[in-house]
């Protein structure tokens, strides 16, 4: 420990480095940013470069300033209140994380419940094995169902090989699609912190519920699944939150009907060069957004701070 | 005694299937010598020769491994002293607004990350292209290794630092020969990640960019949108071997060393 009495006038400013360097760097590129998105999300759209107005103009001095924030309005929230189309990419991209994330637990827990279950050995091997796919492109990943998918892929192949249907069924541009996207893509995410958590788990307690005659099934519930908690809160908050802010995965397997918020972002950023609203949609999915975030902060920080 | 029952082991074969099938059957097609995707003509190395000619992807492939391995460093080193700065400053002015901004960019839609950046571009009049996305990313990343190198650490055996500076080391020599060879292997896997994380971006990237800096992702996302293609099958799985050999290698090397320093660590 670097304690007070040792401090020399070298290393406390080698300390103020350490913590200024990281910290100017994320107030320019993370906090800044935020902020200019807070603003522009005020502004009016305009045909101009930057697409919108006002723009702060501190040339002009105080004039300039107080013209600034007379132009500023909350006409864009009213749109995204007013403006169906921005409601259902909202109510359609909570919907989605919510049963997504249900759908992991519902696949990780077993997974990661039998994992913790394996000896040592193959447990290190098999968690290797669960992260390898996430070393590997998302996109890539992505991409790969579309092979699978598409109407002569494999899946419609073995389907109509088995008799299971007659026709082959749409799979790709429908929600089933997503669905098994980011299942697939954010299984790691669930299954790694429930492992943690599992593998933790004090063997001694269920063999006491088991001399006591507590049936296994009870034992699991009584023991095994509150002791597990934190991991699945931790798991849930990990896919939760940034499953609904997606774009890949409902850009390249869902339909163009009934878009996602990332989706809506982008098209209305890239696509009608509407920065203002593009900005204000943002600015209304981070507020959807902080409980669940400030949840994960706080459980990030405890676990920092326990440990 | 740990016993694998049969439930159990369902589970796992099940999810490891799940897990690598489409991945295995993208590398099988990459191989087909039929053009239609659904149909399999024998196995071909020829969408791989197609792809050694093709100009952009080389090209778009070279730019990322560029903007990867810039990125990562810097992320490395700004999220290095981050964690230094978070585990060892006790309380200091400002902790709370810090520790935000490292944990906050972990959870937010990459959409809102890539938008502001590029809306602060703008704002900055800075001309975009490499270097805009490598700030990007950089941000992204850097907050991926502060929280790896804080749990390495976090359970960091102070009595050998302690004991370094008894011995008259100042504090920031104790630093640069006893704590940072000890943390290597996380910073080591830290720059792993944020070279993944860089390698593996395209919506971050896609707001970023600018003319003459299309990254690989962006370059496939815009051929994948038109449909499935071999090239690309060809072009992913020459990425997931690579991925595969550099994992692979990286988690022997890590437990050849942990097992080689476990004695002089206890």
């Amino acid at each position: 420990m670097i304690d007070a009495k040792r401090r020399t006038p070298e290393t406390s400013l080698a300390r103020k480095l350490v913590l200024a360097l990281p910290y100017a760097w994320l107030l320019l590129f993370f906090l800044v940013p935020f902020l200019i998105v807070l603003k522009i999300s005020l502004s009016q759209s305009a045909i101009a470069q930057p697409p919108y107005a006002p723009v702060l103009d501190f040339a002009a001095g105080w004039r300039g300033i107080a013209r600034f924030f007379a132009g500023l309005s909350f006409d864009n929230y009213r749109l995204l209140g007013s403006d169906a189309l921005y409601l259902l990419s909202y109510v359609k991209s909570l919907e989605i994380a919510a049963f997504a994330t249900l759908l992991l637990l519902a696949i990780g827990y077993p997974i990661a419940y039998a994992m913790a279950r394996t000896p040592r050995r193959v447990q290190a091997v098999l968690v290797v094995l669960v992260v390898l796919p996430f070393w590997t492109s998302f996109l890539i990943r992505i991409y790969a169902w579309m092979n699978i998918l598409q109407r002569d892929g494999l899946l419609n192949k073995a389907l109509l090989a088995l008799h299971i249907v007659r026709e082959p069924p749409v799979w790709l541009a429908t929600d089933t699609a997503i669905y098994i996207g980011i299942v697939y893509s954010y299984l790691p995410f669930m299954v790694l912190p429930l492992y943690a958590v599992l593998e933790k788990l004090d063997q001694s307690l269920l063999e006491a519920a088991a001399d006591l005659g507590c049936p296994r099934w009870k034992a699991f519930w009584l023991v095994t699944l509150p002791l597990s908690s934190p991991g699945i809160v931790a798991g849930v908050l990990l896919c939760f939150i940034p499953i609904v802010g997606e774009f890949v995965i409902p850009d390249l397997l869902g339909g163009s009907n009934a878009p996602m918020i990332g989706q809506t972002i982008w098209t209305e950023f890239f696509g009608n060069k509407d920065w203002p609203a593009a900005s204000a949609v943002a600015v209304a999915l981070v507020c959807i957004l902080v409980t669940p975030i400030v949840l994960f902060q706080h459980q990030a920080m405890r676990a920092s701070e326990k440990s | 005694m740990r016993k694998v029952t049969a439930f159990n082991l369902f589970a796992i074969v099940l999810g490891i299937v799940f897990l690598y099938l489409p991945i295995v059957v993208l590398v099988v097609y990459s191989f087909n010598a039929s053009r239609l995707v659904a149909v399999w003509g024998g196995w071909s190395t020829q969408w791989y020769a197609e792809l050694a000619g093709d100009a952009a992807i080389l090209s778009a492939a070279s730019i990322s491994l560029r903007v990867a391995f810039v990125s990562a460093s810097l992320a490395t080193f700004l999220g290095t002293l981050a964690a230094v700065a978070l585990v060892r400053f006790g309380r200091f002015r400002g902790r709370l607004l810090f520790a935000s901004m490292i944990y906050a960019p972990l959870v937010m839609p990459e959409v809102i990350t890539g938008l502001s950046l590029l809306l602060l571009f703008v704002a900055l009049a800075v001309d975009r292209g490499f270097w805009t996305v490598v700030i990007a990313h950089t941000t992204m990343a850097a907050c991926f290794v502060t929280v790896v190198v804080q749990s390495r650490l976090v359970d960091f055996d102070m009595s050998l630092e302690e004991a370094a500076m008894d011995l008259g080391a100042p504090p920031l020599r104790t630093f640069l020969t006893i704590t940072l060879p000890l943390i290597l292997p996380a910073i080591a896997a830290a720059w792993m990640l944020a070279f993944a994380l860089s390698l593996d971006d395209l919506v971050i990237a896609s707001f970023t960019t600018g003319p003459g800096a299309t990254t690989l992702p962006i370059r496939i996302y815009s051929q994948v949108r038109l449909g499935v293609k071999p090239e690309i099958n060809a072009v992913c799985s020459i990425f997931i071997a690579v991925v595969c050999v550099a994992v692979l290698t990286a988690s022997l090397v890590a437990k050849l060393t942990a097992a080689r320093g476990a004695p002089t660590r206890l």
